[in-house]
């Protein structure tokens, strides 16, 4: 992994590209690399994060317009190769407006802003994004969202489940989402999406570090 | 070219929570008006547009509903034209 470089995708209105960026290099001594979404030169990077925020100011709805960037267009090859992307937050909404995952994320049902840490079961271990044993195992990491509810239609989510490809479920249902999705990858398991934020669990010093592995997996081949 | 205007109305699909809407509802419910059954809340984008007929407009008018205004998975879409 010596010359493996992440690159951390930067949208006008992006808010924790840094966040992203220096837990992957101060907690796991990864290279990262911004990528100003107008960019569609992937070739110096080998996985991509799609990180939170509010791309383009929410404007529409969240993450519609970021899909018509070109470092967005660009994509599809790179996911296409097997490549690793993983959006949070923002991201995952990016990944379901773009079609590389399905359903959407609408707002919150109480219509709060929700900003805690939440009980986590891991359902799917595809793609190897989450360190899942024998035993069913449940991570916390921080939300922090207003429209984070993940809906989809009930063939889509009998495809999800039949297919393995629910990663996360919340404990406690925060936001409404359908079967309390978290998080989920697309059937070959190189792109994961989820709301909740594993760049801000990394370090004992900030509560906690169950987000490292979803993190340090992106380098997963 | 001829131009039309174009009002398309976005609206959340039936089976799709509108938490906005209830919320909505249950002040207009607290203002005092009564008998509402049914409080759902949508967009309305106005579009200035023009090309050769009303075919040509309206299908530039479909793509941009299908792949920007609404998102199909969430909200449905129709729309008004008028020839200015």
């Amino acid at each position: 992994m010596d010359n493996f470089t992440i690159g951390v995708v930067v949208f006008p209105g992006s808010n924790c590209d840094r966040d992203v960026s220096w837990a992957l290099e101060g907690c796991l001594d990864i290279r990262t690399k911004y990528l100003w979404h107008e960019s569609s030169d992937l070739s110096d990077v080998d996985a991509i994060v799609l990180p939170g925020g509010f791309s383009y100011g929410d404007y529409l709805r969240c993450g519609a317009i970021a899909r018509f960037s070109p470092l967005i267009n660009a994509l599809d090859g790179f996911v296409k190769s097997g490549k690793r992307v993983l959006g949070i937050c923002n991201g995952f909404q990016i990944l379901t407006e773009s079609g590389f995952l399905p359903g959407a994320l609408v707002a919150n049902k109480n219509l709060n802003f929700i900003c805690d840490d939440v009980e986590l079961d891991i359902v799917s271990s595809k793609g190897g994004w989450f360190n899942n044993g024998d035993e069913k195992q449940t991570i916390k990491l921080p939300i922090a969202h207003g429209q984070g509810r993940y809906h989809c239609d009930s063939d889509t989510l009998k495809k999800l489940v039949d297919n393995e490809l629910i990663a996360l479920r919340y404990k406690n249902n925060p936001n409404g989402s359908s079967f309390d999705i978290a998080g989920i990858t697309n059937e070959k398991g190189n792109v994961l999406g989820l709301m909740p934020h594993p760049e801000r669990a990394c370090d004992e010093t900030i509560g906690g570090t169950d987000g490292l592995h979803t993190l340090k997996s992106l380098i997963l081949k | 070219m001829d131009q039309f205007a174009v009002k398309v109305f976005v609206r959340l699909r039936p089976s799709v929570l509108d938490p906005a809407g209830e919320a909505t509802k249950s002040a207009s419910i607290k203002l005092g008006a009564e008998g509402i059954k049914s409080l759902r809340i949508g967009k309305m984008i106005e579009v200035k547009i023009e090309g050769n007929g009303e075919n040509e407009v309206r299908e530039k008018i479909d793509l941009l509903c299908d792949r920007l205004f609404a998102n199909t998975v969430i909200e449905d879409y129709e729309y008004s034209l008028e020839k200015l």
